[in-house]
């Protein structure tokens, strides 16, 4: 049986398989549709996206089907080689990248460009699933909380230096899995709290979100009948709470960039700036808006057409899909992605190996991480993040990146009954 | 574990949750508030407006007349930046300076008009053809085409008209349905204007995109909702070219006019005012030039004589005289009156010319007999009949209403008079209510307070021709190839007067020809009967009038011409009908009296050009003598009946009644 090594095509999550390819393909029509005019050649016209996009498609079913035959143990000895390779690919950007649009994280081959922040996700994810995955690591166990927060906020500190905020965010998913992994909820909840006093202030002021939590807290103590155990943790909240609001403006002004101030303000309707700032998301809503109930129809849309959305081919893709598809295909989108990113967490629970287990975390989460930014932007809901919807937006970066993760959690995922036989076969 | 999975399952809500999130947003952005499609249609679709063609305008032999020239102006679309635009480029194309560039673009952005400004007018071809290849580097600009008229012939600007941008007024005024918008042509005179709504056709509309950046991106869904513009009727005018064209020519270096009517149907053949300007004087692109100097021009080449001039007939009037004898039955055929060099009543004198004695009605109309005719209207106005003059007069004047005198014809010309006929009211104001016909006898011989106009005297040579009716005179033959012509143009005019009464005169307007008045202007082989005229008038000679029609028979043509402060009718006026009624009866042929049409062609007869001050001071002077003469009744009674001071009240008071009618 061992020798023979047979690989039983059963074994693969056909599920998963079956929507990657629905949406790799349906990202590449739609890719076609938002660069399409009347004088467009055919869709594999290898001069324009769409046709290298075809490319990158290609390149990803090769890695696809090569990776699901790849030796499953691999994954996990190479894990940590990996992820320094890629950490040392991230620093070659400071090198030999290339500039483009002030920022330099690219590396030019040839007539392509290489983005190493799609991929150190990758390499991030296999290195967080082996150091969490040894039988004995603990998250409550301080040095090994400490090295699992560096293993992604190394790459992530690296990103931002190299001015890619977006990309660098998306490495804030790997808490979800820490969260799966043990770290106190408590953390959410005051990101949380953080996220909803930010929104206050900003539509309120500092003074009135202080004062309002202040008189709530000492309300409180007053009717509180245990007093000698709250003096202290009530004071300290509203200390918090009182400094965190007040110093918001401090961070809007000084830490963040007037664009990134803008886009927050322009999101949460407390800036009207339609020329600059909110015309991305303004055209956006537009054309995805003006889609109505059933779209325009495939190649109809006006608005991606005549390039009112910048981006539309990458990071605002969603408005080509809301625009000809309407309301209907919007809905066959996010349900997709639903289902996938919730198929993945299943599959990860249903794990007997850690590191398939952490492994699978990662992959659902920086999904699950894209798919709220990159959509909730599109809509409005969310300030202005450039970053790609996976397997829908041009570039193959991105592609290939997100192929890899996903084809590795099948490749682990099939190992499930393998693993098993073989320990049959042990006893 | 179990810890492990309720976590698993807090993100599988999260996941579910922020799904439902996106669903219900995306439900209210694309089903629920419909702004966003409002948005959308804002951003990138842009109506053009595709002009239709004029419609054609043919004689009544189909000859075109008048058809289409495109010129091609460039225009801004706003709101429009300099950024990213090749400055140098387009002014290079333009062949313009940059300053001027940066001139126009000023000049521009005062005109602009919903979100778009004309930014060079009359492109040459050469530019429109350089910048059509490289227009989608301009985004904001665009190429309008617009059509212009042009003209076959130089005759008939008169009765044509001209078309000119809607002005502002006419944009005001213009109902709620709205077809016009700035900058759009119209009919703004002649047939241009009358016939505006079947000339203009349907305007028609192409819905193009227009990207981020302005640039136009062809049709939205492949036109489906573009309108194709429908091309105006096809006007086919009664007007007979040739003989429009010959009669500008035989009126050429004079100032009068000729109308010619077929009388059986009220067809205009020929409608010529002199002086005149050519058609294309006044094209679109021509007018700036020109419209200024015709307005300044002291022979008023603008003025349509044929229509709005409006003069005492004179003798030709005399017809009109005898033949309500006739039917008032004071006269007959065949009574006879003395003319002693004239006729005399109480102080007044009455000249005549020498002619044969014994005159009956006929040989006074051949003839012309002045004394002849006093008589007549003597016995006309002082009818036992009738209870007293002023009765008598009125029923005198209501046939010459019946002639469609005193009144506008309502032909689909432009600008007409109504002329006068004086009210019995008119002449108990100016005589204290004490009047008869000493008072008026100079109506006898179409002198006094009457005045015709040159459509209305043809109309009248039409109807005896007809033998007693009329059709209103109109220029509209076919619209569309249609017979739906108004249908007050195929309304008959019936003419209380007996035909018997009409032959007599007919009779006697033949020997007008042969051995009357006009014996020397006769063509042979053609039955014409016309009655010369020759009118005293303030502003210098006498005016040739000269009504006639042909054949005596069955007519075909009526004409009537006046040729102002030529001299007898005799020798100008005749001569240009009779020679237009060959031309027009025999076709293409050449005149059988070149000599006398040479004559004609030769003859300059436009009195030289005045000053405007003269002009002024000149109706001074006659303001004073009216004056003297108003206040003077016993010097008028010693002198000659002075027809012209008596015309130039009239032609006073006829302007003041039509100024107070445009009053009210």
């Amino acid at each position: 049986m061992k020798e023979k090594k047979i690989i039983d095509t059963a074994t693969f999550d056909w599920t998963i398989i079956v929507i990657y390819a629905i949406m790799v393909l349906f990202g590449w029509f739609n890719i076609y549709s938002a660069s399409w005019n009347e004088s467009a050649g055919s869709i594999f016209d290898l001069s324009k996206n769409y046709g290298k996009q075809f490319l990158f498609i290609c390149i990803s079913a090769f890695i696809a089907i090569f990776w699901m035959f790849l030796d499953y143990k691999l994954f996990n000895i190479f894990s940590y080689t990996v992820y320094f390779l890629l950490i040392a690919l991230v620093i070659s950007v400071f090198v030999i990248g290339k500039e483009v649009a002030g920022n330099k994280n690219w590396i030019a081959i040839g007539s392509f460009n290489l983005q190493p922040a799609e991929f150190a996700k990758y390499g991030v994810s296999l290195a967080l699933a082996k150091f969490l995955g040894t039988p004995d690591a603990r998250l409550s166990d301080k040095f090994t909380f400490r090295i699992s927060v560096l293993i992604f906020l190394l790459p992530m500190i690296l990103i931002l230096l190299q001015k890619d905020t977006g990309s660098a965010l998306v490495f804030l998913s790997f808490f979800l899995v820490l969260y799966r992994e043990g770290l106190s909820g408590v953390w959410f909840i005051i990101a949380l709290c953080s996220v909803i006093i930010f929104v206050l202030t900003l539509y309120f002021g500092n003074i009135w979100v202080s004062g309002v939590f202040a008189a709530i807290a000492l309300l409180f103590y007053i009717f509180s009948s245990r007093k000698k155990y709250l003096t202290i943790p009530v004071l300290l909240i509203t200390l918090a709470v009182t400094g965190f609001s007040s110093s918001i403006n401090l961070i809007m002004d000084h830490v963040l960039k007037e664009h990134q101030k803008k886009r927050i303000l322009v999101t949460f309707g407390l800036l009207e700036d339609l020329k600059k700032e909110g015309y991305n998301v303004h055209q956006s809503k537009i054309a995805i808006g003006s889609g109505g109930l059933l779209g325009k129809g495939y190649l109809q849309g006006t608005q991606t057409k005549l390039r009112y959305v910048p981006e539309q081919h990458t990071d605002f893709i969603f408005c080509t899909i809301g625009e000809e598809w309407g309301w209907v295909g919007s809905m066959t989108i996010i349900i997709l992605f639903v289902v996938l990113i919730s198929r993945v967490y299943y599959l990860a629970e249903r794990q007997k190996n850690r590191f398939n287990r952490i492994f699978a975390y990662c992959v659902a989460s920086i999904l699950f991480f894209h798919f709220t930014i990159n959509i909730g932007m599109a809509i409005g809901l969310v300030p202005v993040i450039g970053i790609p919807l996976p397997f829908f937006s041009y570039g193959g970066s991105s592609l290939i990146g997100f192929t890899i993760l996903l084809f590795t959690l099948i490749r682990l995922d099939s190992t499930r009954s393998t693993e098993m036989s073989t320990l049959k076969d042990m006893y | 574990m179990s810890k492990g999975g309720n976590r698993n399952l807090s993100l599988i809500i999260a996941v579910i949750a922020i799904g439902l999130i996106y669903s219900i947003r995306l439900f209210y952005l694309q089903v629920i508030d419909t702004s966003y499609v409002e948005f959308a249609n804002a951003n990138s679709k842009k109506i053009l407006t595709i002009h239709p063609n004029r419609g054609l305008i043919y004689d009544r032999h189909n000859k075109l007349i008048a058809f289409n020239d495109n010129f091609y102006d460039l225009s801004i679309s706003y709101p429009f930046s300099l950024k990213n635009f090749d400055t140098i480029g387009f002014c290079n194309i333009l062949n313009i300076s940059k300053e001027n560039f940066i001139e126009r673009l000023k000049k521009a952005e005062k005109t602009v008009y919903k979100g778009s400004a004309t930014f060079y007018k009359n492109l040459e071809y050469y530019k429109y053809a350089a910048l059509q290849e490289r227009m989608y580097e301009f985004g904001k600009f665009y190429i309008e085409i617009k059509t212009d008229r042009m003209y076959k012939t130089n005759s008939g600007a008169h009765v044509l008209g001209y078309i000119g941008e809607i002005s502002k007024k006419q944009l005001e005024k213009q109902n709620e349905d709205g077809y016009y918008s700035k900058g759009d042509f119209i009919g703004l005179a002649g047939l241009e204007k009358y016939y505006e709504k079947d000339l203009r056709g349907i305007k028609g509309e192409e819905v193009i995109l227009v990207d981020s950046r302005g640039r136009q991106q062809g049709s939205y869904l492949k036109g489906k909702f573009d309108k194709t513009p429908v091309s105006g009727k096809k006007v086919t005018t009664t007007l007979d070219l040739m003989l429009q064209e010959y009669a500008s020519k035989l009126m050429q270096n004079k100032a009068g006019s000729v109308v010619a009517i077929e009388p059986s149907t009220g067809e205009i053949l020929t409608l010529v005012s002199s002086p005149a300007y050519k058609p294309e004087a006044l094209t679109i692109r021509n007018k700036k030039l020109n419209y200024g100097k015709l307005l300044n021009d002291p022979t008023l080449p603008l003025y349509n004589r044929a229509v709005t001039a409006a003069y005492p007939p004179g003798s030709v009037f005399k017809l009109l005289n005898g033949l309500i004898g006739l039917e008032e039955e004071v006269i007959y055929p065949e009574t006879t009156f003395p003319c002693y060099r004239g006729y005399s009543i109480a102080n007044l004198h009455v000249n005549c010319h020498p002619h044969p004695q014994n005159l009956d009605l006929r040989g006074a109309v051949a003839n012309s007999c002045n004394a002849y005719f006093c008589n007549t209207f003597k016995e006309i106005i002082e009818n036992p009949k009738y209870k007293n003059t002023r009765d008598a007069y009125i029923h005198w004047r209501n046939f010459m209403l019946q002639f469609g005198l005193d009144n506008k014809l309502g032909s689909d010309i432009n600008f007409e008079s109504e002329g006068n006929i004086p009210t019995p009211e008119f002449y108990d104001k100016m005589h204290n209510n004490r009047w008869g016909f000493t008072r008026i006898i100079s109506l006898s011989i179409g002198q006094g307070e009457i005045l015709i106009t040159p459509l209305q005297m043809a109309n009248v040579i039409s109807a005896i021709a007809n033998r007693g009716y009329y059709y209103t005179p109109h220029c509209i033959k076919k619209i569309d190839d249609k017979n739906a012509i108004p249908v007050k143009f195929k309304t008959k005019h019936k003419i209380n007067i007996k035909k018997e009464h009409f032959e007599v005169v007919v009779e006697g307007m033949k020997q007008t020809l042969i051995n009357g008045t006009a014996a020397r202007t006769g063509i042979e082989g053609i039955e014409i009967c016309g009655k010369t005229g020759t009118v005293q008038n303030p502003h210098g000679k006498n005016h040739a009038v000269f009504m006639c029609f042909a054949p005596k028979d069955n007519p075909k043509i009526a004409i009537a011409c006046i040729v102002e402060n030529a001299g007898y009718g005799a020798t100008w006026a005749a001569p240009i009908a009779t020679l237009m009624i060959e031309k027009y009866l025999k076709r293409d042929t050449v005149s059988s009296k070149p000599e006398m049409e040479e004559r004609i062609l030769k003859a300059y007869l436009l009195k030289t050009p005045k000053s405007k001050d003269s002009v002024e001071k000149k109706n001074e002077l006659e303001r004073e003598e009216i004056n003297n003469q108003k206040t003077d009744t016993s010097k008028r009674k010693t002198t000659k009946t002075n027809f012209k001071n008596v015309a130039l009240i009239t032609e006073k008071l006829a302007l003041n009644k039509n100024e107070r009618k445009k009053n009210n």
